[in-house]
């Protein structure tokens, strides 16, 4: 049976029709539900196998990106998330949906209840939003998205916040070493981007694209593999194929479908 | 602005732990080219003020939870209270300006803050608002300096206010609704009269159709209300009824010789631009002037719509809200062909950048505060509305310092002929969207209207912030309202708000509004207010009443305003009422037949030198055709415009196959865009294209806008598009018509649209004009821009694999050059260049048999045997070159005219491409071409330099790298010839 993937739709989101193609490739069912229909009818989210937020612009950012989305998840749907999230099911938040699941404290997640966040996704280095293909290695064998993948994703960034910072930068070392480092910005050449611009867009700590909770089921990530699913999206496509993010969806597919 | 006492207001002050704060640096280096040297740093930090009554828990709770960042941002938060004595800018070392809106300018942050307060905690609060504070340091601050400052960077007067010191915030000013209506006696008034009241209310109307609706008074016996006026001037706006281009025009054409002209028109727009399409009759029109947007075929089951729109008088006094409402205004244009926007574009005419601030005519923002305005503008609603902004050129002209110009278009996707036309007597008039505010009050007369000094004062109601939230929220519902068939008919609010949506939808029925229902933004506004409101995001539709329901829902789900406000009739009269008072009793017949058409009179200006003159005298620098080169590259308008392009996203949506950019390194010039939805099957792609050049306006513009077809049709073509499947759009911004001379330049344009569609074969299916692109400065002078035409193109490719790039592809190849060549100096951007010799002749000429090379172009793609293609258009074949060796990294070498290289490298002309074709194909190619003009030019090098021989002779040889120096205006280095 096809796994069913609950995408998120809050007022300004606009990549969950990307979203919903890039998952339906990947052999997968997919439902976008706007919040406001979830908090009326209190649908079970446990019936799904997957969880995804995708990426645009909730409530405008205002107060700062993904913060009311974040709010709605803290206020609305509290024991929803943590309930689905403790179930180990796939999670999966690209840009404005990694924005939220930080800044409501999914990641990186370790802190308890009450406690001060250790992570934020700050405005880029570069002072403004910016659009560009990026490169990046998957390097978590504990994140269920990433885990196993051997080559290298291709695909663009939009964003004007998505500068991973952590509160206390000796924590890093604590990250890398639980694998939740998920996924890391390169060079074309597959070397380390080392924070030059624009291989890190963003001037991310560590050239971190992606982060993971210590469980491993729910990925956050600023750039859209869901916008390099078919080769018609890829601008390299004559000197560069094989590098399309529909790998990471069939990963997480994959995996719900077995567990 | 004061603050009741019974009411307690809160501030909050969110700063930066960081010193490093992009948005601050901004301000520094902005202010460091306002040539204050004296500032040394600038802190920003955002604050915000909520009005209510909270404890100081519930005030930790909503600075914890809600305004700041803690692991970037603090937060502190006081009650606020007005000092009755404000001195803190005591210090010359540090001195503080603090900026917030002025009360009724839309604030969508301070909305979202009053939802997000009451969903933490159901906390008394009614209202908030938000605003920023600078502190700014260095040496010798005066007071002076600050409200400098202040003006010119931290807050524009049309939307915001500022102190020096602590503000005191402003929320809506709560008055009692008045329902008050004025009357107007215009049976009995003179001639004086009649112009006065036209004037006092700013309706832009002649006396010629003051008169008309005097006689219309005269003959129903009656006065009219100040709603009934209103509405009136609204719709005879040069904005919303185009009465320049439906004139009948009298052409005084001093060259008798000429017979291009008619000695009159009886109807300008039916003769030229719309006979064209007619003439055409291609079957894959859907639409052409007929809706909101011109439609075409796409494939078997869907259709596309395109509109392009301009924004330029409120760009002008507001530039961040006059963009971000004109790239609103087009999307709900396309909404209102009831398709889904799926790409945006943008072309952009401001003043030269580094003009001297001295210079600046009264009243008139800097360039460069312009320029960023209106980008952050086209960025915020482009991006948040989830549309891929794909498409577009920046032009920089003295022209357009007093009269900036803003194209925004839209293109929108549709299953074919979903979009229903279809009013119903008994369908409900239901408004959906956001509230109605004062604010764009009279936008439609305001845009027919000159602008002076005190333009941005009495107009800045025109002006506001777009809230593309709810533009969103309005797409998300109506979508699957057009699905469910939820609705017969539905129209955008655009200028002229209500009036114009409602009145146009209800001209051919009748209808009834009952204006106490319209859910205003605060209280107070007069019913002519209402009516006429321009607040952004609220679309119309008529909806049969057994629907209402199904509507409602959907509105619930995306959390969308709905509102009931009539009722379509068949009466063949517009009611409106507000609670009991008739307030609007319009008959239709008058209302849109009425209006007189306009007379108007055309000079056709002659050209200094005629078209395609060759200077047998030209006199061509000997030496040094590197610093010409360089400097070419370096022109603003022919540099890359990478770092506009990047803050756009290009990728939402999943269909973007050529992007703005291309080549290895992401950063060549991209010819046009290609995309395909990901919601249509197959392979059929589209393609979207501009073409436009003021340079040749300012010589001929009658030959300019062939050129600008020309150059819309080859840049689409070097994206792969099919020549036969090609739909343009006008956009004219012109001067004011009601001189001859601008009207002749009007005419001439007007009648090459007719030439060139059909010589083109390529028909327009939708267009807009904007006239009066003039500004009075205070020094007496009418400072006008040139005569502008935008064409934007749209075309089809039956499979996307055959898409194009610029960027060279492989060493090796061939390159070719292709069309009628014969460039000239006259009206190019060689003779823009400063320090370069002037050389005297006439414009190109575009060749009339140039659609029969396209015609081979497009079938030597399909063949497969085209690697790359360049169009050449400013700066001739040597920028195209330069261009798309940069795009590929790869070196080239041309082989020109021994005699004329440099009129080969840098002359201009129209009608021709440069193509990248594989050696293996050369035969094939070759002789696929025949007898068209087709040279080969140059071959493709593995080096990385660009080499051009005249004969035997090395005449330019040049690092790649130092081109793309040049070309990003990175500091153009001294080059050794």
């Amino acid at each position: 049976m096809k796994p069913k993937v609950l995408i998120l739709f809050a007022p300004g989101i606009n990549r969950d029709g990307d979203l919903s193609v890039a998952f339906q490739q990947a052999g997968a069912e997919t439902e976008i539900q706007p919040l406001n229909v979830l908090r009326q009818s209190r649908l079970e989210w446990m019936q799904y196998q997957i969880l995804a937020l995708p990426g645009g612009f909730s409530y405008a950012d205002a107060l700062g990106a993904g913060k009311l989305w974040a709010l709605d998840l803290q206020v609305y749907f509290k024991e929803e998330m943590q309930r689905f999230v403790a179930a180990g099911k796939p999670v999966i938040g690209i840009c404005n949906g990694f924005q939220a699941l930080v800044k409501s404290g999914v990641l990186p997640g370790e802190n308890g209840e009450g406690q001060a966040p250790t992570a934020t996704l700050t405005f880029n280095q570069g002072g403004h939003f910016e659009c560009r293909w990026v490169h990046l290695q998957p390097q978590s064998q504990l994140c269920v998205w990433t885990r196993g993948i051997e080559t290298t994703i291709d695909c663009p960034i939009a964003h004007g916040e998505g500068n991973f910072q952590l509160a206390d930068e000796t924590k890093l070392a604590d990250l890398e070493q639980n694998g939740q480092i998920a996924l890391r910005y390169l060079k074309p050449d597959g070397s380390s981007a080392n924070g030059v611009y624009p291989y890190n867009p963003n001037g991310s700590l560590s050239d971190i694209a992606g982060i993971c909770n210590p469980q491993g089921n729910v990925l956050g990530l600023m750039p859209h593999p869901e916008d390099h699913i078919f080769e018609f999206q890829n601008p390299k496509r004559a000197t560069r194929s094989n590098h399309s993010g529909l790998v990471l969806f069939k990963n997480g597919v994959q995996y719900a479908q077995q567990s | 602005m004061s603050i009741p006492s019974s009411q307690h207001v809160y501030r909050f002050e969110v700063q930066p732990f960081t010193i490093n704060d992009p948005r601050a640096q901004g301000f520094l280096s902005d202010a460091r080219a306002l040539g204050l040297d004296q500032i040394q740093s600038i802190h920003c930090s955002d604050l915000y003020f909520l009005r209510g009554h909270l404890n100081q828990e519930h005030l930790a709770e909503i600075a914890e939870r809600i305004l700041h960042d803690p692991v970037t941002q603090q937060v502190q938060w006081q009650e606020f209270h007005i000092s009755p004595e404000e001195a803190p800018n005591a210090s010359t070392n540090e001195m503080v300006v603090e900026v917030t809106y002025r009360p009724g300018v839309t604030d969508p942050v301070a909305e979202q803050l009053l939802r997000a307060t009451r969903m933490v905690n159901d906390y008394e609060v009614d209202a908030a608002s938000s605003g920023q504070r600078f502190v700014v340091r260095g040496e010798r601050l005066t007071t002076d300096l600050m409200h400098q400052l202040a003006k010119r960077l931290f807050a524009n007067a049309v939307i915001q206010y500022y102190a020096l010191g602590t503000i005191t915030p402003s929320f809506p000013q709560e008055t009692i609704a008045s329902g008050r209506v004025e009357r107007f006696q215009l049976a009995e008034m003179s001639v004086e009269q009649l112009l006065r009241l036209s004037q006092e209310r700013r309706a832009a109307l002649n006396l010629e159709e003051m008169q008309a609706i005097q006689a219309y008074c005269q003959r129903e016996g009656r006065d009219l209300s100040d709603v009934e006026f209103e509405m009136i001037a609204q719709t005879w706006s040069e904005h919303c009824v185009h009465k320049t281009f439906k004139a009948m025009v009298e052409v005084n054409n001093p060259n008798t010789e000429d017979d291009r002209f008619p000695t009159q028109y009886e109807h300008l727009f039916n003769q030229t631009i719309r006979a064209a399409t007619h003439q055409l009759n291609k079957p894959w029109v859907l639409s052409a002037f007929r809706d909101n947007a011109g439609i075409i075929e796409f494939g078997e089951q869907h259709e596309l719509s395109f509109k392009v729109e301009t924004h330029n008088h409120p760009s002008a006094i507001e530039p961040f809200g006059g963009a971000n409402t004109g790239i609103g205004g087009v999307i709900r244009d396309v909404i209102g062909v009831s398709a889904k926007p799926i790409a945006a574009t943008d072309i952009l005419c401001f003043g030269p950048q580094d003009q001297s601030a001295d210079t600046l005519p009264d009243g008139v923002l800097h360039p460069r505060r312009i320029a960023s305005g209106v980008v952050s503008g086209i960025q915020d609603y482009g991006n948040k509305m989830g549309i891929p902004t794909v498409n577009g050129a920046i032009y920089y002209d003295p022209g357009y310092t007093a009269n900036p110009l803003v194209f925004c278009g839209c293109i929108g996707l549709a299953p074919r002929d979903a979009h229903p036309r279809d009013v119903q007597p008994g369908d409900y008039i239901i408004v959906l969207g956001g509230k109605t505010g004062r604010d764009g009050l009279r936008g439609a007369t305001f845009s027919s209207m000159t602008m002076d000094a005190q333009t941005g004062e009495v107009s800045g109601a025109s002006v506001q912030i777009g809230a593309p939230i709810v533009e969103k929220g309005l797409v998300d519902v109506l979508m699957e309202a057009r699905d469910q068939q939820l609705y017969h008919a539905i129209t955008d609010c655009g200028a002229g708000g209500l009036s114009s949506a409602v009145g146009e939808m209800a001209s051919e029925c009748g209808g009834e509004v009952q204006l106490a229902d319209v859910p205003l933004k605060y209280p107070g506004l007069e019913p002519w207010e209402i009516w006429l409101s321009e607040a952004q995001e609220r679309m119309v539709i008529a909806v049969p009443q057994q629907n209402l329901d199904a509507l409602e829902e959907l509105c619930e789900k995306y959390d969308v305003e709905i509102t009931n406000i009539g009722e379509f009739n068949g009466s063949g009269r517009m009611r409106v009422y507000y609670q009991d008072q008739e307030v609007l009793d319009l008959d239709n017949q008058f209302l849109h037949h009425g209006l007189p058409q306009r007379k108007l009179l055309a000079t056709i200006r002659t050209p200094q030198h005629p078209p395609g003159w060759l200077n047998p005298d030209a006199n061509y620098p000997s030496n040094n055709h590197e610093e010409s080169f360089l400097r070419l590259l370096a022109h603003p308008n022919i540099t890359s415009k990478e770092s506009v392009i990047r803050v756009y996203d290009h990728e939402v949506q999943g269909g973007t196959v050529v992007k703005p950019l291309c080549g290895v390194l992401d950063d060549g010039p991209a010819d046009g865009c290609v995309m395909k939805p990901l919601s249509v099957p197959g392979d059929q792609a589209l393609v979207l294209a501009a073409g436009m050049n003021p340079e040749y306006g300012k010589q001929d513009p009658y030959q300019m806008t062939l050129h600008a077809i020309d150059e819309a049709i080859r840049n689409a073509l070097c994206c792969g598009a099919d020549p036969d499947q090609i739909a343009i759009l006008d956009n004219f911004c012109w001067g004011d018509p009601t001189r001859p001379e601008t009207m002749g330049d009007l005419v001439q344009a007007a009648q090459a649209c007719y030439d060139g569609a059909l010589r083109y074969g390529t028909p327009f299916i939708s267009g807009k004009d904007s006239f009066n692109n003039e500004y009075l400065g205070s020094d007496g002078l009418r400072h006008a821009i040139p005569p502008t035409l935008l064409i934007s193109a749209m075309g089809v490719i039956p499979d996307w694999h055959l898409a194009l790039t610029s960027d060279l592809k492989q060493a090796g190849n061939l390159l070719y050059l292709v069309g009628y060549f014969a460039p000239r100096f006259g009206g190019s951007h060689h003779n823009l260049i400063k320090d370069m010799p002037m050389i005297e002749e006439g414009m190109p000429v575009c060749h009339p048999e140039t659609p029969a090379v396209y015609q081979k172009v497009y079938q030597a793609n399909q063949a497969g045997w085209i690697q790359s293609a360049h169009d050449l258009s400013e700066g001739g074949l040597g920028v195209a070159a330069a261009e798309m060796a940069i795009g590929g990294r790869l070196g080239l070498r041309l082989w020109l005219d021994e005699f004329h290289a440099y009129r080969e490298a840098f002359g201009e002309t129209g009608g021709c491409i440069l193509l990248e074709v594989a050696k293996q194909d050369q035969v094939a190619f070759e002789t696929h071409f025949g007898s068209k003009p087709m040279r080969l030019i140059g071959k493709v090098l593995s080096d990385q330099f660009i080499e051009i021989m005249n004969g035997e002779y090395c005449w330019l040889k040049m690092r790649i790298e130092d081109l793309v120096q040049a070309w990003k205006n990175q500091q153009i280095r001294e080059v050794q010839a």
